[in-house]
């Protein structure tokens, strides 16, 4: 497979992920505005930080009001982490890398292209969000359907399985990044009521608020919510789980190729500490701190990924 | 070709006599209902755009993808006439090969003076990086794309020899999948020549013009300048449809004397490589310095006969307009034989006499640029305003040679379909023509063009004109 094949696919994958994501935390930001308005322009502005375009809402808007965060996120062009930003990104990689992708995964990505962009034309207002929101939901199983459906099991699906995880793990740490402190056992926190806005935020931004419930019954608090998120192999949305399909992927990659990389050495310590930590050694020994250093190694597994496989030249 | 006399009909040879190739379709049709009909056309069109099926505009912000519009009334072509333009473009392509070959060696042709010399050392097409210079197998357009028109029942003219890198190919196949798709009845009562086969073709011909060092299965490759080409979807088409890589110039590099694509698991060496970049973007060590989209170094890969470039470099100057005045003779001097396919009359501008009779009958004429395509910078005087006239007059007297004149030809109509019925509209056609040594395929049907507004003769694509699926019938 050419190099940079490999890289449009991988890119693809990613920026399929983040426009989901980007969905996830609108929606979980919706939520808390509807049901408890006083949180919600703080809720607002945290979103705005996890997608990691703080600076760029800032210097067009003062403030974080829901109509104009929701805007700025879906359908804003200057937003490189817009959705309609990051499906012409999707799109555009997978117009590269076509003749590796089945019929139905290009039509499918080119379907959720025509749709959103009409659907994203006007801006989105109160009324008709949800609909938005979950037909982009939609649209994204739509896709992995696709690809799950019909793709062959090799190295094209390796490097989409590689995009899809790492920015998953990226996305998964960057709340827990901006969230850290609520999931601090600091005196504060402790006995606070299971209504806990923040909890709940960051429980419906990765779309688990109700496995979680259903995982963990009646005993929510910040160390099970922290350990769910960070080390549940169960949860597909955590570090560990992540972490064990990009392992698993760049072996397959491995086996099929016959040698290994710097990537695949990179990929098992990530995954060793995950597995040799416990929530409570987390905790002691620093959460954020842990998941900082987390976001710069899986930043740093990606660039090795691509220097490995040649997706630049 | 009188001027009044109404164009040649394909269909209708009166309002009540159908010609013999649609007779079928026209039982067909009778029983259909309009409304269904259209309903069946919007269909189509969101068919391609799921498919992804667009070209891209130069030039325009907004929607720069855009639907070539596809009309669901095929273009039908019955066995004979097929047989005789087969003959008449097989016999064009063999003298355009033989051309090329003498006009980078010995030049016999300019020697026996059928061709002013003038023409071939001054000319831009013309790559003296080519002189001397053996394409592997001795083919040098590996696919041909020849513009027919046709003016009545036995009356075809080439328009245009695309000798450099004719697109369009991807639009006659799916233009077939569509047809199929939409209407399969229509394929049990008409006996039509299948056109699907051609990726098969067209990668066991450029296979088969491999270099002689190729050892085995040869590594073909397509060279594509990237997603932003108005051609791009055709590029992925065919590299998928032939199961080949789709390579762009940065994907290249010249590893130990061969030309080799970087993959996930390290430099493979390509044999053959389609490129549908132009020549001028192929090597920047060799020609256009900023170009970013070629292979530095590949021409003298190339020249040491260690890789295949398809078409070969250098053909530009076989489809040149102002050679073109010359095909005639340039068919007879390479075969010997008359010419079977018709030439339009040609005024090349920079001749003082041709000049004068332009300038005078400026109006009745559609002039070219001798370098121009795609139906850009041209003139049709008939349907010119007094001020396209006057602008386009001082562009032509300003430097001649750039321009050459032809008559504004009564091209032939087919039926499209309307919101009021089917109603004609002036047509033209592209086959497509692959060359292997000692062999040229013709894929029965091609690409037929259709000028969609009423009485307009360009049907280019980039000046809003449609295609038609082209059959041609079985005996």
């Amino acid at each position: 497979m050419l190099g940079r094949t490999a890289g449009g696919l991988f890119w693809m994958f990613r920026y399929l992920e983040r426009s989901e994501n980007t969905a996830r935390l609108i929606e979980a930001g919706f939520r808390i505005a509807l049901t408890r308005s006083a949180a919600a322009e703080d809720e607002w502005s945290s979103i705005v930080t996890v997608t990691g375009s703080r600076e760029a809402y800032l210097a067009r808007q003062d403030t974080f009001s829901g109509a104009q965060v929701v805007n700025f996120l879906l359908r804003e062009k200057q937003n490189p982490s817009s959705v309609i930003s990051v499906i012409e990104a999707a799109r555009n990689n997978a117009r590269m890398v076509r003749t590796a992708l089945t019929r139905e995964v290009w039509e499918a990505v080119n379907e959720t292209w025509i749709l959103f962009r009409d659907l994203l034309a006007r801006p989105i207002n109160e009324r008709d969000l949800p609909q938005v929101l979950a037909t982009i939901r939609q649209q994204g199983a739509l896709v992995r359907g696709a690809l799950h459906g019909t793709m062959l099991r090799n190295d094209i699906y390796d490097f989409a399985r590689l995009g899809t995880f790492l920015e998953r793990a990226d996305n998964t740490a960057r709340i827990l990044n901006v969230k850290y402190y609520v999931l601090l056992p600091s005196v504060s926190y402790v006995g606070t009521s299971l209504d806990n806005v923040q909890w709940e935020t960051i429980l419906r931004s990765v779309s688990a608020y109700r496995s979680y419930r259903w995982l963990y019954g009646g005993q929510i608090n910040a160390r099970s919510i922290a350990d769910f998120l960070l080390l549940d192999l169960s949860m597909p949305r955590s570090l560990a789980f992540c972490y064990e399909k990009i392992y698993r992927n760049l072996n397959y990659l491995a086996d099929d190729y016959g040698f290994r990389n710097n990537c695949h050495d990179q990929a098992m310590t990530i995954r060793e500490r995950l597995a040799g930590h416990t929530i409570d050694t987390i905790l002691d020994s620093g959460l954020h701190e842990f998941v900082e250093e987390f976001i710069r190694d899986n930043n740093q597994l990606g660039r090795e990924i691509e220097t490995n496989y040649r997706f630049i030249g | 070709m009188a001027e009044d006399d109404p164009p040649f009909d394909e269909m209708f040879e009166s309002p009540e006599r159908i010609r013999p190739p649609y007779r079928r379709y026209d039982d067909w049709i009778k029983e259909e209902d309009l409304a269904r009909l259209r309903r069946k056309a919007e269909e189509s069109e969101s068919f391609f755009r799921r498919t992804g099926i667009t070209f891209n505009v130069y030039g325009r912000e907004e929607a720069t993808e855009r639907l070539i519009p596809f009309d669901i009334v095929p273009r039908v072509l019955s066995a004979r006439e097929w047989a005789r333009l087969a003959r008449g473009i097989d016999q064009r392509v063999r003298a355009i090969n033989a051309f090329l070959y003498d006009v980078y060696h010995r030049q016999e042709i300019l020697r026996a003076g059928r061709v002013p010399a003038g023409l071939i050392t001054g000319n831009e097409a013309f790559l003296p990086q080519m002189i001397g210079v053996s394409p592997p197998g001795g083919v040098y357009t590996h696919i041909v794309g020849v513009d027919i028109v046709r003016t009545g029942e036995d009356e075809f003219y080439v328009l245009e020899d695309n000798a450099r890198t004719p697109s369009g190919v991807s639009y006659m196949l799916e233009n077939r999948e569509t047809m199929l798709h939409m209407f399969p009845e229509l394929f049990t009562t008409n006996k039509v020549q299948n056109v699907s086969n051609y990726p098969e073709h067209l990668r066991r011909s450029l296979s088969a013009c491999a270099p002689d060092s190729c050892p085995g299965r040869p590594v073909v490759a397509i060279l594509t300048p990237g997603i932003h080409n108005s051609a791009y979807f055709e590029h992925s088409f065919l590299a998928d449809q032939m199961g080949v890589d789709l390579v762009e110039g940065s994907d290249l590099k010249v590893v130990d004397g061969r030309v080799a694509m970087r993959t996930t698991r390290g430099f493979q060496p390509i044999d053959v490589l389609y490129r549908r970049v132009d020549d001028d973007f192929l090597d920047p060590l060799n020609f256009n310095p900023a170009s970013v989209l070629g292979v530095p170094g590949v021409m003298d890969i190339y020249r040491a006969g260690n890789i295949t470039i398809a078409n070969a470099p250098g053909t530009g100057i076989a489809d040149d307009k102002a050679i073109y005045s010359y095909m005639p003779e340039i068919v007879q001097f390479y075969t010997g034989e008359k010419p079977i396919l018709g030439n339009i009359p040609t005024w090349r501008c920079g001749e003082k006499d041709a000049l004068a009779y332009v300038l005078d009958h400026i109006s009745e004429l559609v002039i070219k640029e001798v370098h121009g395509s795609g139906g850009y910078g041209m003139l049709v005087g008939p349907a010119a305003s007094k001020k396209e006239i006057t602008a386009f007059t001082a562009k032509l007297k300003a430097k001649p040679a750039n321009y050459i004149a032809q008559p504004t030809l009564a091209l032939s109509t087919v039926p499209v379909l309307t919101r009021q019925g089917l109603a004609p509209r002036h047509v033209d056609l592209r086959p497509f023509v692959l060359v292997s040594p000692n062999r040229i395929d013709l894929v029965p049907g091609g690409l037929t063009r259709v000028a969609l507004k009423k009485g307009s003769l360009v049907v280019n694509s980039s000046q809003g004109g449609g295609t038609k699926d082209t059959w041609v019938l079985e005996e």
